[in-house]
C-alpha cells in the first residue's frame, strides 16, 4: 500500500512550502525536525485586520500558527500519512507590531497513534511575551 | 486601498441623503430599511483588508447575517483531497465573528431611541469604526472544506461591559450540517459602544 511507505522530512517540507494557502500569505519554513517547526510570516498591507492600527488580521495568526502545528506533527515520527487539525486554540495576547515579520514555533508535546498534541507560540522579536499562543490536537499520521 | 476616512466621508453623506429624503428611518419602507443596512456594512467590511483579500461577501436579513467566502484556488491546505486550509477556514469565521458582533452593538445601540436624527445616527455608525479585539478563538474542524463557497453564521450569546461571546458556524450545502465550527472571545470597550 502507498499509504505505508513513511514520507521523508524533506518532502514534507516541500510539501507546506507549496501550499497554495502558504504562498498566499507568503509564509516560510525556516526550521523542521523532531516534532518543531519555526515559520516564518512577513508583514503585509493586505493582511491587516484593523487599518486604524495597521496590526494583521487574527485569522492570519491563526493561519501561521495552524501551519507552523501542521509541520510539527508531519516530523514527530515517520508519517505514513498526512494529517488534519481536529481543533485548534488561539489566545490572543497583544496586538503584534505593525511592519514587523512574525515569527511561530510551533512543539508536538505528546504523540499517540490517533492524536498528536501541539503547542505554538507566534513572536514579532519586540517582547518576551508572544503576540498569541496555540494549542491544538491533529489526527495522527503515524 | 481607500483612506478609512474617505470612506466614512461617504457613508455619512449617504446618510445624509438618505435622511434627508426620508426625514426619518421609520418611514423608510422595509426593503429600503434592508438596503441601506447593507450599504452601512459594506462600507464597513470594506475597511477591513484582510476581509477583502479573502473576497468575503454577505447577505443581510434582519439583523442576521451570512457571510460567504468564495473558492479560491489559493485557499488550498491539501491539495490531495483538494481541501481548505485551515487557516482559511479559522480567518473566515474569525471575520464573520467580528462582523455580526460590530453589527449587533451597532444595531443595539439603534434601537435604543425611537427617534432618529442624522446627528445621532452620524454618531451611533462611528462604532463601527471600532473593532473589536479578539482575545480567543477555538475552532472545531468537524469535516474537510471542499473547494466550492462556504457560508458562515455567527450568533452573538453575550455582549457584556468589557467582554463579548460568540459562536459561529460555517457550511457548503446544508446550514444544519457544518463543517466547521468556533467559539470566540472578543474585547468590547465601552468606547466602542459610545
Amino acid at each position: 500500500m502507498i499509504d505505508e511507505i513513511p514520507i521523508p522530512s524533506e518532502q514534507v517540507k516541500l510539501f507546506f512550502m507549496n501550499l497554495p494557502f502558504s504562498k498566499f500569505l507568503g509564509l516560510k519554513l525556516s526550521r523542521l525536525g523532531d516534532g518543531k517547526a519555526v515559520m516564518i510570516l512577513n508583514y503585509r498591507k493586505d493582511l491587516v485586520g484593523d487599518p486604524k492600527t495597521g496590526v494583521l488580521h487574527g485569522g492570519v495568526i491563526t493561519t501561521l500558527l495552524d501551519s507552523c502545528c501542521g509541520a510539527a506533527v508531519m516530523t514527530a515520527g515517520d508519517p505514513k500519512t498526512s494529517t488534519a487539525t481536529i481543533d485548534l486554540r488561539i489566545d490572543y495576547m497583544r496586538p503584534a507590531k505593525p511592519d514587523t515579520t512574525i515569527t511561530a514555533e510551533a512543539i508536538c508535546y505528546k504523540v499517540t497513534n490517533s492524536v498528536v498534541f501541539v503547542k505554538a507560540s507566534a513572536q514579532d522579536g519586540t517582547k518576551k511575551t508572544p503576540v498569541a499562543t496555540a494549542t491544538g490536537a491533529f489526527t495522527s499520521p503515524f | 486601498m481607500v483612506p478609512k476616512k474617505h470612506l466614512l466621508q461617504r457613508l455619512l453623506a449617504h446618510l445624509q441623503v438618505l435622511f434627508n429624503l426620508s426625514g426619518n428611518l421609520t418611514l423608510l419602507k422595509n426593503h429600503e430599511l434592508d438596503q441601506f443596512k447593507k450599504e452601512i456594512l459594506e462600507t464597513f467590511a470594506k475597511q477591513i483588508p484582510f476581509c477583502n483579500t479573502l473576497g468575503i461577501g454577505f447577505d443581510c436579513l434582519g439583523n442576521e447575517i451570512t457571510t460567504h467566502l468564495p473558492f479560491k484556488k489559493e485557499f488550498i491546505g491539501n491539495p490531495a483531497i483538494p481541501a481548505l486550509h485551515g487557516g482559511v477556514i479559522g480567518s473566515f469565521l474569525e471575520i464573520s465573528a467580528i462582523i455580526q458582533l460590530s453589527w449587533s452593538i451597532f444595531l443595539e445601540k439603534k434601537n435604543n431611541g425611537d427617534n432618529f436624527s442624522i446627528a445621532k445616527l452620524k454618531e451611533e455608525s462611528l462604532i463601527l469604526q471600532r473593532l473589536p479585539k479578539t482575545i480567543d478563538l477555538t475552532i472545531d474542524y468537524l469535516n474537510a472544506g471542499r473547494s466550492i463557497e462556504s457560508f458562515a453564521r455567527a450568533k452573538v450569546n453575550k455582549i457584556g461591559r468589557r467582554y463579548a461571546s460568540v459562536s459561529v458556524k460555517t457550511w457548503q450545502d446544508d446550514p444544519n450540517n457544518p463543517f466547521a465550527l468556533a467559539s470566540a472571545h472578543f474585547l468590547v470597550t465601552n468606547s466602542m459602544k459610545l
